[in-house]
């Protein structure tokens, strides 16, 4: 059954919308596969604008492991503005991938990938503009699997009703496994309909579905347990893990899109994972172990993606990019090899202790020399023993008045408002520390303009940290917070001008909270929000803080449980948490361990350099520290091409 | 420094390319062909490229004209087959000369339009242009930056006639057909001339001409195309082509990238 494209239809709209550029897809490097000659199909969405999820690695890189197949297609989706939405409503066009413009509905699977929370509310949209029953209790045959992934996914309890399954942990292969299964069940005629194939997902242990557990709760509205409802379903699912990303040097063939969007650079992970051990980052708890690509697998991708995406910069991505054990050598046999190409080099996220001036003067060696970034998180070095981020102030004036040395003339520093122990006094060393970073900057370079920009962001407890326990500071106490440190700096006559003081108010953290903690029973508020015409989450001018709690009101109504239970309620060691039976490899009893150090102001070492300390990862999941150094260098490519 | 002028295209869905779309996605086509740019001098060096007279977003162009500056000297021809090669199908470059003569923005006097009416019957588009041509002035409103302006359509008009139905000459066979498959509805195509004057009159302004004078309301958007843009022929109302100058002061003979005329440089 051939698959009518909607374009025509699509196309008479086209012209009555924002940036229509958007929606007609031929990117560079897409690829339109022959829909009869599939009997897998994949159709793939970042649930946010496109201009935020085509640079997306990871639907990027799964687009090409699918379409790489032989009988498999994997097509694009991203959400369309409200203007548009409207008029496809009005219109009836469904919605379509932007590759060969088919309805989702045609798709064997739709699959999300959430680096976020926020893009819940567009995941409804989207399946009801595609004509996919909201909740997954109401599909038939004729709908796609909706499937979520991403780093959201590692607690996907609160859309829980609406998808049919979730996957946890790195997609490469398991979205292979997937498809082999569902193929399986097509060529023998799809017996038992979704159920049995949902089934035999399920029973493999890696794919999650909600519809085969059952949660049971105390009268006290926390959770009583989370059982199995199928024989042969397994208590726990378990995260995917890739070992050895040489074997995945994807994306190879990065899309180039025509409409300008968020990243336009040529990114490669130089490594997956990270165990610096802060205890707020979900992202460095959820991937271990770290798996470094090595520098000549770097290298080629970087030659490769350049010839076919013409990208001027090239990202070195990872969690904390300084920190890959050849990382010197990378930077300065790419910046060799491409000084007369005017290609530039970005190091997204660079640690403070990890910095070293010669690298940073490799990276801008052909491009621009614009600001450094750093991340302390905490003002004061007691918060930064509870969260463990080792970084002293020293390190970090030593780092700046280099830095100011050799030329740079801008600091940004990233911080956190409202973590575990935090008192106003913790918060207001922020200010001290970007006077302290002006003042040594003064001095080193005998100029007065020096500029420091503080950035703070609110603390949002995640699943599987070790501050999941932790109670989430209202937005109340963090506005207050925030003010006071305002205050502190704008009353500083000597430095006061030349900090620059950004800061996001508490609402949206307390939403973001609430679906990160959430369990079953947040699909009715998210729902509840949808509904009332919530859309773009993540989108300050879309965000309304006051539909969320209204929402939540009417969504929880009845359940005894309320925002604030779930936000700034501490949690006990005994209390089952909704992402239990979701298994991210770290020992439980290790996590809470390590709130208790926490609290006690106790760090925690890095096991990549001293032995192990028993998070659990790697024996729970059969991986290990793949590091480096190769002691390889990068050559010049005339020679590597011959 | 060589200089190419090029004639490329915006065709089918892309004609929903910006024009900054544009130059971002031919500026990374110039670097994965691995042309040899002059650059800018300055912090940020920029390869030379210099855009004239962009069509607007949603209209589809057969006629878009840039120049670029080399740092090495290359035979159009080839230069233009590589580029066309990285461009995405729908943006091709169809014409490549070496720069000979001054003033190419100055030759661009006029653009040649086709306005395809979707829903509209001949006979209708037929009386709504004799209205407007009948008319001295014909003043339109359209919504600017600096909030809404007022103007006159019809001067620069040269020409404005409905023109029979083609066949199989655009991309996507947009140009097809006076009742097509597409649609299974009436249509009318105009062919429009118009001379580049400030406030520039575009198609749009035409149209809400033909609505102002004869009450001309198609259900549907007009699908537009620029199909040249030059020296305007004022006797017959055509637009002649605008490399045509630099073409006949070419000496005989391809431009060999190796011969005695290598010796331009950056």
């Amino acid at each position: 059954m051939t698959v009518e494209s909607v374009f025509p239809r699509l196309e008479a709209l086209l012209p009555h919308v924002q940036k229509p550029i958007q929606y007609v897809g031929g990117e560079l490097n897409s690829t339109v596969k022959d829909w009869d000659a599939c009997d897998v199909r994949w159709a793939l969405m970042y649930p946010d604008a496109y201009e935020v999820g085509l640079p997306n690695q990871g639907v990027m890189i799964l687009y090409e492991v699918l379409n790489e197949r032989e009988g498999v297609l994997a097509e694009r989706t991203y959400s369309v503005w409200p203007d548009l939405e409207a008029l496809m409503r009005e219109h009836r066009v469904p919605q379509f991938t932007v590759d060969a413009h088919r309805p989702v509905k045609a798709f064997d699977v739709f699959g999300l990938s959430f680096s976020t929370e926020l893009g819940y509310t567009n995941m409804l949209t989207a399946l009801d503009l595609a004509g996919i029953p909201l909740e997954a209790k109401d599909r038939t045959l004729d709908d796609p699997i909706v499937l979520a992934g991403g780093h959201a996914a590692f607690n996907p309890e609160p859309i829980a009703d609406f998808i049919d399954c979730a996957v946890v942990g790195d997609g490469e292969q398991a979205v292979l496994d997937m498809t082999e299964i569902i193929r399986t069940w097509k060529a023998e005629g799809r017996p038992g309909g979704r159920d049995e194939v949902l089934l035999r997902l399920a029973k493999t242990g890696g794919f999650y579905v909600p519809r085969f557990y059952d949660v049971e709760y105390l009268a006290d509205g926390r959770i009583a347990r989370v059982v199995p409802n199928r024989a042969g379903v397994p208590w726990r699912v378990s995260k995917h893990t890739v070992m050895d990303l040489d074997e995945w040097p994807y994306p190879k063939q990065p899309l180039v899109p025509l409409a300008e969007t968020v990243h336009e650079r040529m990114s490669v992970e130089i490594f997956r994972g990270c165990t610096r051990g802060c205890r707020f980052c979900q992202a460095g708890m959820i991937t271990r172990p770290v798996r470094e690509r090595s520098i000549t697998g770097i290298g080629e991708m970087v030659e490769r993606g350049l010839k076919a995406t013409g990208f001027e910069e090239v990202g070195l991505l990872s969690l904390s990019s300084a920190d890959h054990t050849e990382i010197g050598d990378i930077a300065k046999g790419l910046a060799d090899r491409y000084t007369d190409d005017k290609i530039g080099l970005s190091l997204p996220s660079t640690r403070v202790d990890a910095f070293n001036i010669d690298l940073a003067n490799e990276l801008t060696r052909n491009g621009r020399r614009s600001g450094l970034t750093f991340a302390p998180e905490g003002g004061s070095e007691r918060i930064r023993k509870v969260i463990n981020k080792m970084v002293s102030e020293e390190d970090l004036i030593r780092t700046v008045s280099t830095a100011y040395g050799n030329g740079w003339r801008q600091v940004k520093l990233y911080f956190m408002c409202g973590l575990p122990t935090e008192t106003d006094e913790d918060v207001l060393q922020i200010g001290e520390m970007a006077k302290n970073v002006i003042q040594k900057g003064r001095e080193v370079t005998g100029q007065n303009d020096i500029r420091c920009t503080v950035s703070i962001g609110g603390f949002v407890p995640k699943p599987h940290t070790p501050f999941q326990w932790a109670p989430q500071l209202s937005a109340e106490d963090t506005d207050a917070r925030l003010t006071k440190l305002r205050d502190s700096i704008r009353g500083d006559r000597k430095y006061g001008k030349n900090i620059g003081y950004r800061y996001h108010d508490g609402k949206p953290g307390i939403v973001e909270g609430l679906l990160s903690r959430g369990d079953r029973r947040i699909g009715a508020v998210i729902r509840a929000v949808y509904e009332d015409g919530g859309r773009f989450d993540g989108w300050r001018e879309h965000f309304s803080y006051d539909r969320w709690m209204a929402s939540a009101e009417k969504g929880l109504a009845g359940t005894g449980v309320d925002v604030d239970w779930y936000t700034t309620r501490e949690r006990t060691y005994e209390e089952v948490l909704p992402w239990d039976h979701l298994d991210s490899g770290l020992d439980k009893d290790w996590l809470w361990e390590d709130w208790q150090d926490a609290l006690e102001e106790v760090e925690v070492d890095d096991c990549r350099w001293t032995p192990c300390f028993d998070c659990g990862v790697c024996p729970q999941m059969s991986t290990e520290i793949q590091i480096g150094p190769t002691g390889v260098k990068l050559l010049p490519l005339t020679v590597v091409n011959k | 420094m060589q200089r190419i002028r090029l004639r490329y295209t915006k065709r089918g869905r892309l004609r929903f390319t910006s024009h900054r779309d544009f130059q971002r996605a031919f500026e990374r086509a110039l670097r994965r062909s691995a042309v040899p740019m002059a650059y800018s001098a300055g912090f940020t060096p920029h390869p030379k490229v210099s855009y004239a007279n962009a069509a607007p977003t949603g209209v589809a162009s057969e006629a878009e004209y840039l120049e670029i500056g080399l740092a090495a000297v290359r035979d159009p021809e080839q230069l233009r087959a590589q580029l066309d090669d990285s461009l995405p199908a729908g943006l091709d470059i169809i014409d490549a000369v070496e720069v000979r003569t001054p003033n190419f923005v100055e030759r661009l006097e006029a653009s040649e339009w086709l306005v395809r009416l979707d829903g509209v019957e001949q006979d209708e588009a037929a009386r709504a242009v004799a209205l407007f041509l009948a008319a001295e002035q014909v003043e339109v409103e359209r919504l600017t930056k600096n909030g809404v302006r007022r103007f006159d359509a019809r001067g620069p008009v040269a020409a404005l006639e409905i023109v029979a139905p083609q066949v199989g000459n655009g991309p996507d066979g947009h140009l097809e057909g006076e009742s097509d498959v597409r649609t299974a509805r009436p249509c009318a195509i105009l062919r429009l001339v118009v001379r580049h004057a400030t406030p520039a009159v575009r198609p749009d302004d035409v149209l809400s001409g033909l609505r102002a004078t004869a009450d001309l309301a198609p259900p549907v958007p007009a699908e537009v195309t620029r199909l040249a843009q030059g020296p305007l022929d004022e006797g017959t109302g055509t637009v002649t082509d605008p490399l045509a100058l630099d073409r006949a002061a070419a000496p005989a003979g391809p431009v060999e990238a190796a011969g005695p005329r290598a010796t331009a440089s950056a």
